[in-house]
């Protein structure tokens, strides 16, 4: 066992992990983070994206001794200082970007990671950044229509599909 | 997964002696192995981190030459190749998705020289070295088949030396499931001739298309194409397409990266 330090939502939590511990173990089971989520667990599904040091990364494949020393933000840290929903998570659920919300802590994640580099993006380029998030109940309109708006962009055009 | 020890050092040289350790593997960015070590494929003893290392990092210009380190992320490349080498930037930035590409490294994707993988077909196609620990490598020496490279057990990938095209292109037919290349194409142009190299298409792992290269050497044209057909012997036969289908890709998808080159 070894022992690891992560600051999560600028909380440092330490614990003892095997090597073979994944980050999203530690997250749900060590910080009581169950807001990432385990989808898959082969990375493909993306519920579990939370931010290493301000980069998305899939929890489930990474282990917490990688994370030793870093910092983490989940879906938890995402709320504004007042603890109101931030711009994004409130034009998810404005623009019903969600249905049964499995996805959805890994969507924000990633959808946020995506503003901080790119403010204004397009259709497309929304799209391609959430290739590695999967929702199975939305069909991704609403998700999309739901970071447009969180942008700033106008989307009283976009029909609801 | 089995269970393994993490150790993360800070130095290539910490790295290699920690290497030493029976059944020890390095694990670059995780992206492939660790779902391996979750299906039980692997069983290391110890699993030597190389993340932490940071002479091993970076992309760096120097004249004809792009200077990778083995340890540079996706995303970095995307982000720092761009002005350089732009159609290397451009296959890193649609490897995987944005949370693998925050991971996964050059170093750890050209190890593991899986025959879907895009960077293998980068490096060969630009006659890439792949520098170790302990020596270079061309890169037509370096790809030996399917997961199979020149590398000796223990041996780290600090770096890859790019010589920088004077154009060049990579074009992805994706395997809409997986997002892999059904068949990838990397068309590079050098004042001494032309390279192709073809991945996602053969049982053999990445290949250089010869005939494509002699033809395109002389005229760098998709017309010059024409007359050649690629052939599908030993060329990957399964449910997402037989090896005519990836043979007939193979020059579609050639002439699509010569007509974006030009």
């Amino acid at each position: 066992m070894t022992k690891v330090t992560i600051k999560v939502n600028g909380k440092p939590v330490t614990a003892e992990v095997e090597g073979r511990t994944l980050l999203v173990e530690f997250l749900r089971e060590k910080s009581r983070n169950t807001g990432t989520h385990v989808g898959c667990d082969t990375s493909q599904c993306g519920a579990c994206v939370v931010h290493v040091n301000g980069n998305a990364v899939k929890s489930c494949t990474m282990f917490a001794i990688e994370a030793d020393g870093a910092e983490v933000r989940t879906v938890e840290g995402m709320q504004n200082a007042d603890g109101s929903l931030s711009a994004l998570q409130a034009a998810f659920q404005e623009h019903h970007g969600l249905q049964c919300g499995f996805c959805t802590p890994g969507m924000i994640m990633s959808a946020s990671d995506l503003l901080k580099n790119n403010p204004k993006p397009t259709e497309a380029e929304i799209r391609h950044h959430l290739e590695g998030n999967i929702c199975r109940c939305t069909g991704y309109h609403n998700i999309v229509k739901a970071i447009m708006a969180a942008s700033g962009q106008d989307v009283s055009n976009i029909a609801a599909e | 997964m089995y269970a393994f020890d993490v150790t993360r050092p800070k130095t290539v040289a910490e790295a290699v002696e920690a290497l030493g350790a029976e059944e020890a593997q390095a694990l670059g960015g995780g992206q492939t192995l660790i779902p391996t070590l979750k299906q039980r494929l692997a069983s290391p003893s110890v699993l030597v981190s190389l993340a932490s290392i940071d002479e091993i990092k970076g992309v760096c210009a120097d004249g004809d030459t792009l200077t990778i380190g083995g340890g540079t992320t996706h995303a970095t490349v995307a982000q720092e190749a761009a002005a350089t080498y732009p159609a290397l930037a451009a296959l890193a930035a649609n490897i995987g998705d944005p949370a693998v590409r925050n991971r996964g490294t050059i170093g750890g994707s050209l190890a593991n020289n899986d025959p879907s993988a895009c960077y293998p077909s980068a490096a060969l196609a630009s006659n890439a070295t792949i520098v170790t620990n302990t020596r270079e490598i061309a890169a037509d020496d370096y790809f030996q088949g399917l997961f199979t490279t020149a590398l000796e057990p223990g041996e780290i990938i600090t770096g890859v030396k790019f010589p920088v095209p004077q154009a060049a292109n990579y074009q992805k037919f994706v395997q809409p499931a997986s997002r892999f290349s059904l068949v990838g194409v990397f068309v590079a142009k050098y004042a001494d001739g032309v390279r192709v190299a073809v991945t996602g298409a053969s049982e053999g792992g990445v290949f250089r298309w010869t005939e494509a290269e002699a033809a395109l050497s002389a005229d760098f044209s998709p017309a010059a194409l024409d007359g050649l057909t690629a052939s599908a012997d030993g060329l990957i036969n399964d449910l997402h397409g037989d090896a005519e289908y990836r043979a007939h890709l193979i020059k579609v998808m050639t002439k699509r990266a010569v007509a974006a080159a030009n």
